[in-house]
């Protein structure tokens, strides 16, 4: 079966998008692994249900957490989307919204909780530090970034980004959700380096 | 150099320290910095200070006084210092931050121990000759967590010796909590040893979020550094960079305009009440009150409102810059500010009736963590906290900046020292600023908002150190120039470092779970701490 998924988001054209090129290469590796009819209609089924309630960790090591808090409050309302369900614990957690300065002490802690979490997961790299050291970017124990540490779904840059931002940087993890195949691998081999520019 | 400086040799340091705290009273200790000076030349005059060393900023709370002590050690290769962390408490934990950075140990220290960087980093990245980039690349092994600790004692002859301490006994009940806990308001790390569900003692780790900031400076021009000040501490980010602008301003002898000093002080109180709201909701939140917490950021937003319009950012700010701010006044600023003042007042008695009333809040918050005068005084635990233990220590009082003279407020002081005491403190103070204010908000002077400053700004040779009252305590900057058109130092005063420094003897025989609320009401940014 072809698979001809295009992620939809209510009231948001798919064109509006940015970069819709690297959910395109998605599909289309998708493709030439081909899938069977019936587990592809589950599939959607499951993706659908998964982008709509994907839990993150609350973790935030600085500034950027403040406005996490801020996207979490009444004025923004990730609920809204399906985020509010903020995890402590990295066991219950599907993304990991790394908003914060990471530095050499923190880094092997954060690949921990990475590596504590249940598949599928995801990270989103939030503001400047996160993405690529940020103002810190000439300091001896910042990590320029953190997909030297861990694969990166979205980047969200900003300093801090703006709460909208936020959003869309969700947005565009639920729209990559929605593309991949939940049996047999969720794309697990393609979880390297930089994939998708929110 | 705007204090009396002294300057001691080394082996005359505690006798001369000792006879300052008892005789002249110098209770408080404001700042302990690392200096590295050099090696000496050939050109030195005798007032050149040389080696590694140490400045202390010392004040009385008793007659006011202050005075500022110098003290250094040529050698480089075992540098070593007597401790003065059995005259002030407040020195233990800065001391081990000096030892971290520098390298200079310090004899007669119960815990010589590094305080942010990792175990096995290599060198002391703060010397003018070390390249910490060179020699540390990014560790990802898990570190390890050692439980002992050495303690230093110089001998007659000048050699060193150590004898070995335990931090935890084999046989203690040893829980670890953080750095990614919700409760640690960042990542801070607490390791507590418990005896049944009481905390018998409790070690701080930090560095999870040491940014190196200050090393940074060293290779900034003077307005670049301004933009990491408000990184620092995110809720005082107003403040911190205005300090930063008064102690720049202050080694070029520049003076702002009137107008320029009734928009930081206004801009300062709206970052206060921004930083204590936030403070309300989320001691509400870790308690459980999650309704207080949606109601606290709702608030908040409208006064983010305010400063996007004027300033262009929510939370890292950026207004302040050196000889003036970055911005006029947006046309909308003074009436929503009027319109902000009714606002709050309702909203701050439905914080009291929803969440101060309450009777478990109460029973969770009164009696709990009781911090005394003399603690507070000896950790110098400033800010909210200090005043919720009845230590007059507010900075716009004790040494008014800005506008601040001129306005009429009340310095909130509270005696019980508990948690409900530090708690009231900051909402009573959201008061105090609406009515700050409200006082300078009908007539802000006309005048520029920017003096004339030259392209690039050299300061002239010296040392400086300004204060101000962020949002949790004194926020000093020690500035050290030699002339070039970066700083040669520039050490923060870390309003949060104190306060983590009381937590253990707060916790000490408090339940575990009153450690939330500890935590909460001393309200430290982790990111200030570590810089
Ligand atoms: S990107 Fe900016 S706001 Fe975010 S953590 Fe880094 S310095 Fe702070």
């Amino acid at each position: 079966m072809e698979v001809t998924k295009k992620p939809k988001i209510k009231s948001i054209p798919y064109e509006e998008f940015k970069d819709n090129e690297t959910l395109e290469q998605l599909v289309k590796q998708l493709n030439e692994g081909g899938t069977n009819v019936v587990v592809g209609v589950l599939d959607d089924l499951i993706d659908w249900g998964r982008s709509n309630s994907l839990w993150p960790l609350t973790f935030a090591t600085s500034c950027c957490g403040i406005e996490f808090m801020a996207v979490c409050a009444a004025r923004y309302d990730i609920a809204r989307f399906g985020f509010e369900i903020t995890r402590n614990s990295p066991r219950q957690a599907d993304v990991i919204l790394v908003s914060g300065t990471i530095t050499h002490k923190m880094a092997p802690v954060l690949r921990r909780l990475y590596e504590q979490m249940a598949d599928p997961k995801y990270v989103i790299a939030v503001g400047g530090c996160a993405v690529s050291g940020g103002p810190f970017r000439k300091s001896y124990h910042v990590v320029q970034g953190v997909d030297e540490i861990l694969p990166v779904d979205v980047y969200i840059p900003g300093c801090p980004p703006r709460p909208e931002a936020f959003l869309y940087g969700m947005m565009q993890l639920q729209r990559k959700v929605k593309v991949e195949k939940f049996f047999g691998g969720v794309n697990k081999t393609k979880k390297e380096g930089k994939e998708e520019q929110a | 150099m705007n204090q009396e400086t002294l300057h001691i040799a080394s082996a005359e340091l505690l006798a001369k320290m000792k006879q300052l705290k008892e005789v002249e009273k110098m209770d408080y200790l404001r700042s302990l910095t690392g200096m590295d000076w050099g090696t000496p030349e050939e050109n030195d005059t005798q007032e050149t200070m040389r080696g590694l060393g140490v400045v202390y900023h010392l004040e009385s709370t008793s007659t006011g006084k202050r005075i500022c002590v110098k003290t250094s050690t040529l050698d480089r290769e075992h540098p070593h210092l007597p401790s003065v962390c059995h005259l002030w408490k407040g020195a233990e934990l800065p001391e081990r931050e000096v030892y971290d950075f520098f390298g200079i140990i310090f004899t007669g220290h119960p815990d010589m121990r590094r305080l942010f960087l990792r175990e096995d980093w290599v060198g002391f990245p703060f010397r003018k000759d070390n390249n910490p980039e060179a020699e540390n690349p990014l560790r990802m092994t898990n570190e390890e967590t050692i439980d002992t600790t050495y303690i230093y004692k110089e001998e007659a002859n000048g050699t060193l010796s150590r004898t070995e301490r335990k931090l935890f006994e084999d046989d203690e009940y040893v829980i670890n909590i953080g750095p990614q806990h919700p409760a640690t308001h960042g990542v801070l790390r607490f390791r507590a040893s418990l005896v049944g569900e009481e905390i018998n003692k409790i070690d701080v780790h930090c560095g999870y979020i040491h940014r190196g900031i200050e090393k940074m400076n060293e290779s900034l021009t003077y307005p670049q550094t301004l933009a990491l000040t408000d990184r620092l501490d995110y809720l005082s980010a107003m403040q911190s960079r205005h300090a930063l602008c008064m102690c720049i301003e202050q080694a070029m002898g520049v003076e702002v305009s009137d107008r320029v000093k009734v928009i930081r002080t206004i801009m300062d109180e709206l970052q206060r009440i921004d930083s204590h709201i936030l403070f309300f909701a989320c001691l509400c939140q870790d308690m459980g009150a999650t309704t207080a917490f949606l109601y606290g950021f709702r608030d908040r937003e409208k006064i983010l409102d305010i400063l996007e319009e004027t300033c262009g950012g929510r939370l890292i700010i950026n207004y302040n810059t050196i000889g003036g701010v970055q911005a006029d006044l947006h046309p909308n600023f003074v009436k929503r500010v009027k319109e902000l003042i009714p606002y709050l007042r309702k909203n701050i008695q439905e914080y009291h009736d929803i969440f101060t009333g309450n009777i478990i809040a109460q029973q969770r918050l009164k009696g709990t963590g009781v911090l005394s005068r003399e603690d507070a005084i000896a950790f110098g635990a400033t800010g909210g906290t200090g005043r919720a233990s009845g230590w007059a220590c507010d900075v716009r009082k004790r040494l008014p900046y800005a506008a601040y003279d001129r306005v009429d407020f009340k310095e909130i002081v509270y005696t019980e020292g508990d948690c409900f005491a530090r708690y009231m403190v900051r909402l009573d103070e959201i008061e105090q600023s609406l009515r700050i204010i409200e006082q300078l908000i009908d007539n802000i002077p006309e005048g520029s908002i920017q003096e004339k400053m030259k392209p690039i700004i050299r300061l002239p040779e010296g040392s400086w150190y300004t204060a101000v009252e962020s949002s949790r305590g004194e926020f000093g900057v020690y500035l050290e120039s030699r002339g070039d058109k970066s700083p040669y130092r520039l050490h923060y005063r870390s309003t949060g470092l104190p306060l983590v420094a009381v937590v253990d003897s707060l916790t000490r025989g408090a339940k575990i779970a009153d450690l939330i609320a500890i935590g909460g009401t001393l309200d430290y940014i982790v990111p200030d701490i570590d810089r």
